[in-house]
């Protein structure tokens, strides 16, 4: 296991996102729903990041600058190396029949990776405003939500979802779909199971999200007795 | 000999980062599973990160029956990390690790930031643990004690044939906006350069205090980092935070180690033991170094 160095191609905003475009090279983008680890510079913790776009040449990766590491990644410039350990955890299940897309916010991330894996499925993204929305653009066939309309209000029966987002809206999800896929986040020290900081509670017991997920079903995350009725 | 700090790495998640290390020290394995402290459980500060893991473990049982025999068969050296909340919790681990080949040493965490404090002292811990088995015991301390050379006497007096330097400070980090503290448990255990000059501090302080083997971790990033732990008197380095970051740390501060020891006229890294207290050092210099894979007996 070895951290790969890599040179940024761009930095572009998508409304108040960046998306980090690196050069590719030999890298293997993994499964839409798997993460790098990205070293932020001048921080002391990488940040988990799932790819957001891999083309031949490429590999992006979207994120909200938020905080120290998030704002330090958004302010690389083209031509600085950037240091990715990936691809790590487990990723979408692509064997779905009737695939729907759900993203919220920042978790519109992945979903350009594997739209295009699925061969462009339709996707319903829920945004808090207008600007944030801009990300849709990076989706293709998506129908757009902005606050207070919520994503569960589009989501039609007998769809396989596959989703990201914040917490309350994969919750919901999990109740309304019972075997959808749910990309969920925790703070990550390593990626790799070596910090348990990223346990959070599968199949009613504290799990490594990086070992167990990202990806989980509505199974793992509702608490086992409602998951059993 | 570069091992990993206690918590920092899963061998059976990462084997290959385990086969980079000289001995390969378990997540501290408490008698009874711990499902460990809710999340958020991991937060940054400058120069340092927080944990509150909350001593996640299977428990002795289930370690022996499920973990142990994967450890053993990756083929490195195997040092079990033993907590508790009375001796009589160190006792249990250690007697039923006594009756394992597998495990070479045994390290005391008596340490732990995240968890209550065990009511016994230090030195008690370690009499029970050292009458419960004759492994090779290391004791973890925590560098927050006030009379850490003292506390190092005691453990050597009751048993201990090295000891660990040193275990995570407590500290806070406070979210941006909401001026909560980010840890679900307030306070965690602090780790990564900011903890450098104070394991330096333990480690050279200790190494005059006693004649036992140390093993130093706090911070360590480089061969540089790791020759200053040895002239300050340790006879072994682990690295914890920087695998986070480095899987490969280990191979790489090795290599630098190397390199360094040559540059600096000295053939192996040990020979510098203790050149940080002088004359002083040389004397106390004539002292045990640990080889990785023997126990005690």
């Amino acid at each position: 296991m070895r951290r790969e160095a890599r040179s940024v191609v761009a930095v572009e905003s998508v409304g108040p996102y960046r998306l980090v475009r690196v050069e590719r090279g030999t890298l293997d983008p993994g499964d839409p729903g798997q993460f790098f680890m990205l070293e932020a510079p001048g921080r002391l913790l990488p940040r988990p990041m799932s790819v957001c776009l891999a083309s031949a040449r490429e590999v992006g990766f979207l994120l909200d600058p938020i905080g120290p590491g998030t704002r330090a990644l958004a302010a690389l410039q083209p031509g600085e190396r950037l240091s990715l350990l990936g691809p790590l955890g487990r990723g979408f299940d692509l064997d779905v029949r009737r695939p729907l897309l759900v993203g919220g916010g920042i978790g519109v991330a992945p979903l350009p990776f594997l739209s295009a894996r699925l061969g462009r499925p339709p996707a319903v993204l829920g945004f808090r405003s207008q600007a944030h929305a801009e990300a849709a653009a990076l989706v293709p066939n998506a129908e757009v939500v902005v606050e207070p309309t919520l994503v569960t209000e589009r989501v039609p029966p007998d769809r396989d979802v596959l989703a990201c987002g914040p917490e309350p809206m994969l919750v919901a999800l999990a109740r309304l779909v019972p075997r959808a896929q749910l990309a969920w986040e925790a703070p990550m020290a390593c990626g790799y199971g070596a910090c348990f900081g990223c346990a959070v509670e599968i199949r009613g017991e504290l799990r490594r999200l990086c070992v167990e997920g990202p990806v989980l079903t509505s199974g793992d995350v509702l608490a086992p007795e409602v998951a059993a009725a | 000999m570069i091992l990993n700090a206690s918590g920092c790495l899963d061998a059976l998640t990462a084997p290959d980062v385990a086969r980079s290390l000289d001995a390969f020290v378990t997540k501290t394995v408490t008698p009874l599973p711990r499902g460990g402290n809710a999340p958020t459980r991991i937060a940054e500060a400058e120069g340092a990160m927080l944990n509150s893991i909350g001593l996640a473990n299977p428990g002795i049982a289930r370690f022996l029956a499920h973990s142990l025999p994967p450890l053993a068969a990756l083929g490195v050296p195997l040092w079990v990390s033993a907590g508790g909340f009375a001796a009589e919790d160190y006792a249990e681990v250690c007697g039923l690790l006594d009756e394992r080949a597998e495990v070479t040493t045994i390290e005391l965490n008596v340490s732990c930031p995240n968890v209550a404090s065990p009511a016994e002292a230090t030195e008690e811990i370690v009499a029970a643990a050292r009458a419960a088995t004759s492994k090779r015991l290391f004791t973890k301390l925590s560098p927050s004690l006030p009379d850490l050379a003292d506390v190092a006497r005691a453990a050597e007096a009751a048993g201990t044939d090295g000891l660990s330097l040193v275990n995570t400070l407590r500290g806070v980090v406070l979210d941006e906006r909401s001026l909560l503290p980010v840890l679900s448990t307030g306070s965690g255990g602090l780790s990564g350069p900011a903890l450098r000059p104070v394991m330096l501090a333990a480690v050279y302080a200790c190494y005059r205090a006693t004649g036992l083997p140390i093993v130093a971790m706090g911070g360590i990033e480089t061969g540089r980092h790791a020759i200053d732990a040895i002239a300050a008197g340790a006879s072994a380095v682990a690295l914890g935070t920087v695998l986070f970051r480095d899987p490969a740390a280990a191979a790489r501060v090795r290599l630098e180690l190397e390199s360094e020891v040559v540059e600096r006229g000295f053939q192996r890294p040990l020979d510098m033991r203790g050149v940080a207290h002088g004359s002083a050092g040389a004397m106390l210099s004539q002292r045990t170094k640990i080889p990785a894979n023997s126990s005690k007996t």
